[in-house]
């Protein structure tokens, strides 16, 4: 059931990257509107703005929570595509196994980057 | 055409049927044989390969039998789609060019015939039959399994597959991708799976949700469209994701088969059977 329950995190990822990819085109660009309502202010894409943004722990979290379910969703769909190239078994694992490290390292850098950002007062 | 056919007032048209011809022996490459065809109404495709056999030509190939849309034979590709031969009329197809190939997506035997071992190979491979614990029971019957009305509705929309090989032929992952099940194993896989005499799930999840199996549809529903039975392989794929789905994480209901019901014995016919009514012509013997 291995499959099964690979399967089911790729349809929970792109539940979570519809949700947090809508967040972030409200923010990038819907800023006039969300100003008008008083929920922003100023040019989102400002650094002062983005490095406002990024000192805050919601924000942090949801970059990694979006890092997490775009690197899952993207390398298990790239996954498929090569397994419906009729690989033999050990080709297989050995793809499964360089996708499954590149998403690792790649989760791991994005998420110290987001964390140490957080961390930082100002640049 | 010869002459008795352009005489005869019933046809109603005469159509080009352009043939797909290719004898593995003897021909490099596939190539297409034009015939005129003189159409009658209710003429199907098949009778029309049948007419060319008879007056054209005797050494064209195909695969048909019941001429009724049950035996899955006679499955072409016709005017860009896959179907049955038997199953589509020539006037209903609204031209009068009829271009038959065979099957897409298996190798060709000869014309028409295409090979379907690939197809029966991974039919046998979800094991398409009832698997139960009680196996003494099922060598040694001593009655029979239970199912109730609602039961038998769960799977036998899925038991109508005539396995013709039509869905196979109209998916785009079997087309692209060798190694995936396709539709019409894992639809004989489901219609066994949610069977309730069965209990082989267990046995048939290897084949059904390897990275071969349900996880590689595409969800095109090409399958559903061109099955000439109604039996909708795209939801049975789609009822097993849901099926493994639930099942791992715990919410599938533990499935136990259908118990086996009591013989019945001395038996005899109730009052309320009506008599016969009285013979109102008698027999000539009498």
């Amino acid at each position: 059931m291995r499959e099964s329950r690979l399967w089911f995190w790729h349809i929970l990822s792109a539940a979570v990257i519809l949700v947090l990819l809508g967040i972030h085109m409200g923010i990038m660009h819907l800023g006039e509107l969300l100003h008008m309502a008083g929920i922003g202010s100023g040019d989102p894409v400002d650094s002062s703005q983005v490095f406002g943004r990024s000192r805050q722990a919601v924000f942090m979290i949801t970059y990694i929570l979006l890092l997490g379910a775009g690197l899952f969703h993207g390398l298990y769909g790239l996954r498929s595509m090569f397994f419906e190239l009729s690989l033999s078994k050990s080709l297989e694992k050995l793809v499964g196994g360089v996708l499954a490290v590149a998403g690792i390292a790649l989760f791991l850098y994005g998420s110290y980057v987001a964390i140490v950002v957080y961390q930082m007062n100002g640049v | 055409m010869n002459k008795s056919a352009t005489q005869d007032p019933s046809i109603i048209k005469t159509v080009q049927f352009e043939v797909l011809r290719y004898n593995p022996e003897g021909n490099e490459a596939p190539r297409l044989q034009n015939y005129s065809v003189p159409v009658i109404r209710g003429m199907t495709v098949l009778d029309g390969l049948n007419w060319i056999k008879e007056h054209l030509d005797s050494s064209l190939s195909w695969r048909s039998s019941c001429r009724m849309g049950i035996c899955g034979s006679c499955g072409m590709f016709i005017n860009g789609l896959p179907r049955l031969a038997c199953n589509n009329q020539i006037v209903h197809l609204h031209s009068d060019r009829v271009t038959v190939k065979p099957l897409p997506n298996y190798d060709i035997i000869r014309d028409l015939v295409p090979d379907l071992e690939g197809l029966f190979e991974k039919h046998r491979s979800v094991k398409p039959y009832l698997i139960r614990k009680d196996t003494e029971e099922q060598e040694k019957p001593t009655g029979e399994f239970f199912q109730s009305q609602q039961e038998l509705l769960n799977y036998i929309q899925f038991a109508y597959c005539i396995k013709c090989g039509l869905c196979m032929s109209a998916c785009p992952t079997v087309a692209t991708s060798e190694n995936y099940a396709g539709p019409q194993p894992l639809t004989a896989g489901w219609r066994y799976c949610a069977d309730s005499r069965d209990e082989g799930l267990q046995e048939r999840q290897e084949v059904l949700y390897s990275s071969y199996g349900v996880y590689r549809c595409h969800f095109a529903g090409a399958c559903s469209q061109v099955c000439p039975k109604g039996v909708d392989p795209a939801l049975a794929i789609q009822l097993l994701k849901k099926d493994a789905f639930l099942r791992s994480f715990g919410f599938g209901k533990k499935k136990k088969a259908g118990p086996v019901l009591p013989p019945v014995r001395d038996w005899t016919p109730g009052g309320k059977i009506p008599e016969a009514p009285a013979k109102t012509v008698p027999r000539k013997t009498e």
